[in-house]
């Protein structure tokens, strides 16, 4: 993975004195809360409904074992002993207090991490898919030039006020996990004519009040083109976004309201406006540089199956089930990738003890190269398992409370913080996220369901990408009627390489009932599913109707 | 109906916690101790005292919110200020009292 450089170390640190300063002035009296706040802000602190809140950047949710230690040494020195890992793979701590902010970025600085980039109408910290180097189906790794966006987008000086804030995420395989269609842009790696990896470049995806798909620029961008044509785009972005309206300034209504045909024109002329007929491009040596800390590790020769493993499959159904879902497909023979999932029963999407995170950071040093990803969908990866040690990674994981075997069944929940901690929010995700799953508990039940992908958010901006889901998708959106939470549901939602927005159900759910009203879902799909279908399948087939009719056939 | 029955409420500055103006001129972290005002000029008043702890860095943020005076003590009409005084309802540990009699100021 990447380290930090003499120049990143002396911008984190001087980030560190910088904002210790200011919290002295603002404690002092030098700094009002009016000239504060976009201080603490641009440091990823927020002040939320029961104590600040410190968002810490995962780059592209990459993480090392010294890393996660001090994540979770921060979460017992200065929080109540967890955090929250996000939708955009970063953590969040909840109850920091103003003056321990500085000692706490100080401690992340010494493991080259911060919280730039996590706040603000910048360029928000770059994400990737979580099997990002590693995935059986990965075309190039994505990782590399997620980097090199990192080390062009921080502190970008033109980039840092920008009309709204700017997401990018990347992916180099096909099965696309990175949700690239719903980003202000998003890049998918493809093979250009003459087999050279590139990108295709998606502008305009989003979420939020208006979810919208993103539509293809370019179909084939040159890699040593990328920074020049993201500039382009941020340009156009820059100078034409609505400043004037903060529910109209993101870039997707630019492209809305532009066209994507004048607005594509727009970003080629700027492209083309740069040098001429020869755009500036990545130098190579420095493409090699940031390539090289990427390589892979030094993977043994291993078999893809041993007698022990297969034995332990064949009699051991709790085992079984686990790999079902956690384990994924590695590049490399002998290896697998496997997803920790951060939703136990009943409990809180993406919240990890300090004990868990420390588990897992000792769990990626004896079961692969210590290291650790973050997924948007909030559970931890192990990138480097030798299949061999899947059983005894299983064991070490069911004692630790982190092998539930529902990695993408109905209660692996994506959930925003909602009500509960969110200032913005309107009602409460979580609460119902631990219902549907205390509902939905039983695995043998959630296996014979398959994937389905519930994902809440507690307000309309979405952070809980309610809009979208990889795979059979009910998103539930909260909203607040009179100091009462109702739920919106909708269906069909999915943020794969074929995404779509969800399709409103009807008339909202009161939280007494949304859990109900999600089971009612399930059954429908169960009775009218054909053999095979996922619910997105069946959905597809038999459209809203069925599940509009048993939802709402009492009233 | 509009709730005539207010209290002025703010995060404080060192932790962000949530505080709730006292008759006293206090801050208090216990929704019950919160002076309860029905008169607008009562509340400009609270309102402006907040503003002076705003400048004397005690405060961040303050505002007026609608309670419904009970036997028990003040309810807030919204869930968002229920939520606020008495903590996240996922983190009952984190949680606060709020049904209980002012006693500590």
């Amino acid at each position: 993975m990447y380290r930090y450089d003499e120049f990143d170390h002396t911008l984190v640190a001087e980030r560190v004195a910088q904002f210790r300063d200011q919290v002295n002035r603002r404690v002092a009296g030098g700094l009002s809360e009016d000239e504060f706040k976009p201080l603490r802000l641009m440091n990823g602190l927020y002040l939320q409904l029961h104590a600040y809140m410190l968002r810490v950047a995962i780059p592209y949710g990459v993480l090392s074992a010294v890393q996660m230690r001090r994540l979770a040494h921060i979460a017992r020195k200065y929080d109540k002993g967890y955090g929250h890992f996000t939708t955009r793979q970063n953590i969040q701590y909840n109850w920091p207090d103003l003056e321990d902010v500085p000692d706490i970025l100080e401690e992340l600085a010494e493991v080259e991490m911060h919280a730039i980039q996590t706040s603000g109408n910048c360029i928000r910290n770059v994400t990737a898919d979580q099997f990002a180097g590693v995935a059986a189906d990965e075309f190039d790794d994505p990782r590399v030039y997620a980097e090199i966006i990192r080390q062009w987008s921080t502190l970008h000086p033109e980039f840092s006020f920008l009309p709204r804030k700017f997401k990018i995420a990347i992916t180099g395989a096909p099965n696309d996990r990175a949700a690239v269609k719903v980003h202000d842009i998003g890049l998918r790696m493809v093979a250009g004519p003459d087999g050279t990896p590139g990108f295709e470049v998606i502008v305009g995806g989003g979420q939020g009040r208006t979810p919208m798909i993103g539509y293809v620029v370019r179909d084939y961008l040159p890699v040593p083109q990328l920074l020049a044509y993201l500039e382009a785009v941020l340009r156009v972005y820059n100078q034409f976004g609505r400043r004037d309206n903060l529910y109209k300034a993101r870039i997707k209504i630019l492209v809305h309201e532009t066209g994507k045909e004048e607005f594509t024109r727009l970003v080629e002329e700027e492209f083309a406006a740069m040098a001429g007929e020869d755009p500036p491009a990545l130098p190579g040596a420095e493409l090699a540089r940031i390539r090289a800390y990427f390589q892979p590790p030094a993977y043994a020769d291993l078999p893809a199956t041993t007698p022990e493993l297969d034995l332990a499959l064949a009699g051991n159904r709790a085992f079984a089930r686990w790999v079902k879902t956690a384990v994924a497909e590695h590049k490399q023979a002998g290896y697998a990738i496997v997803t920790i999932s951060l939703k136990p029963i009943g409990g809180i999407p993406g919240d990890a003890s300090a004990e868990e995170m420390d588990a897992v950071a000792d769990l990626s040093e004896r079961f692969g190269f210590g290291e650790i990803r973050v997924s948007h969908e909030q559970n931890l990866v192990l990138p480097d398992v030798p299949r061999r040690d899947l059983f005894a990674l299983w064991q070490a994981l069911d004692a630790a409370g982190l092998a539930t075997a529902n990695v993408g069944l109905v209660s692996d929940i994506i959930a925003c913080p909602g009500l509960d901690y969110c200032n913005l929010a309107n009602a409460r995700s979580i609460p119902i996220a631990q219902e549907i799953s205390e509902r939905f508990a039983d695995l043998d039940r959630q296996h014979d369901i398959g994937e389905l992908k519930v994902k809440i958010s507690g307000c309309i901006n979405a952070c809980g990408h309610h809009h979208v889901g990889h795979i059979g998708h009910i998103g539930i959106l909260g909203v607040d009627r009179k100091g009462v939470e109702f739920y919106q549901v909708t269906l069909g939602g999915n943020a794969t390489e074929s995404a779509a927005l969800g399709d409103i159900v009807g008339p909202s759910f009161s939280g007494e009932a949304i859990t109900d009203a999600v089971e009612t879902i399930v059954a429908t799909y169960i009775d009218r599913r054909q053999a095979g279908e996922r619910f997105l399948d069946t959905y597809r087939r038999i459209g809203m109707k069925p599940f509009k009719e048993a939802l709402y056939a009492a009233h | 109906m509009a709730h005539s029955h207010q209290i002025v409420t703010a995060n404080r500055l060192r932790d962000g916690a949530v505080v709730y103006l006292t008759a006293q001129g206090r801050w208090s972290e216990t929704l019950a101790c919160g002076a309860v005002v029905e008169e607008p000029a009562a509340l400009a008043d609270l309102l402006a005292q907040a503003e002076r702890s705003v400048a004397d860095r005690v405060v961040v943020a303050p505002y007026a919110f609608a309670v419904t005076p009970r036997a028990d003590g003040p309810h807030p009409v919204q869930k968002r200020e229920q939520i606020r005084a008495a903590g996240p309802t996922v983190h009952p540990q984190f949680g606060r009292a709020t049904g209980l009699a002012c006693a500590a100021e």
